[in-house]
């Protein structure tokens, strides 16, 4: 699955993984590349996080006969809990997936699903004009 | 400039904050601030593109600048420096950096409540009347 992470993932040591049951789930160990004020991961790390899995679990629902460029369109990401000198996971579930627009959520947590450190609202353009 | 915000130093605290961390590895710069304002800079790098073919920047490390622009924004509106989290923060993608482009980002933090700070802020890669992302967000003062 490393194929899937581009470049930027794999500097950010992202890791992609299954779940139980079969879902996607991208882990980002601690390391000093994703600190940010003392003791916490840096948010823009947890971005960059969420972002990877909304597009990597979009391109896996596309499958590999559907191979639309993927703009972003934007994205809001809201913070719930200082995120901890340990790994964080997320995943990604697509809310709608349509012919030119995907709307998806995503979310980050640690130690339990139940309680994230940050979400985000990721909507994403499918561009088949062949540009 | 008021002589509070000349009391805190964006640029050493960026040379200071770049040093490790998160910003170490994305190679965030110091690029200029003013009262209320503070713009860093992103030297290109094939480490942070989303595809090696395009060669364009993947948003995280945008997402990252922007974040930290805007964040620095508030200690130079406010000329406090008090500890503060990211509470929310938008961003819109206009257009994809050009390959090989420095990517400069201006937040500005616009108003200030006793416990909540609002900002904005764009980001372009060249020329700043051709924004390649705007952002909007919130923080608040975590020991309000």
């Amino acid at each position: 699955m490393t194929n899937l992470l581009s470049p930027y993932a794999r500097t950010m040591g992202f890791e992609a993984e299954r779940d139980s049951e079969g879902r996607l789930v991208i882990a980002m160990p601690y390391g000093d590349g994703v600190r940010g004020r003392p003791g916490f991961v840096h948010g823009g790390a947890l971005a960059g996080l969420l972002e990877t899995v909304a597009y990597v679990t979009l391109s896996e629902a596309l499958g590999a006969e559907d191979k639309p460029v993927l703009k972003p369109v934007n994205m809001t990401a809201t913070y719930m809990r200082g995120a901890l000198e340990v790994t964080t996971y997320a995943r990604a579930t697509i809310e709608r997936l349509g012919k030119r627009i995907a709307n998806i959520e995503a979310v980050a947590w640690q130690d339990d699903p139940a309680k994230p450190v940050a979400i985000a609202q990721i909507n994403v353009m499918l561009d088949r004009s062949g540009r | 400039m008021t002589e509070q915000a000349q009391e805190f130093d964006p640029a050493r605290l960026i040379r200071m904050m770049s040093k490790n961390g998160h910003n170490k590895l994305i190679g965030t710069q110091y690029h200029g601030h003013g009262e209320g304002w503070c713009e860093l800079a992103l030297p290109y790098s094939e480490d942070l593109v989303t595809d090696t073919a395009s060669g364009i920047l993947a948003s995280g490390p945008i997402f990252t600048l922007m974040d930290m622009a805007t964040s620095l924004s508030i200690w130079l509106k406010t000329g406090v420096f008090q500890p503060q989290a990211t509470l929310d923060l938008r961003i819109d993608y206009l257009r994809p950096a050009r390959p090989g482009q420095m990517v400069v980002g201006h937040g500005e933090c616009y108003h200030v409540t006793r416990s909540i700070a609002f900002i904005r802020g764009h980001a372009h890669d060249g020329d700043p009347t051709k924004p390649i992302a705007h952002v909007a967000g919130t923080y608040f003062f975590t020991a309000s």
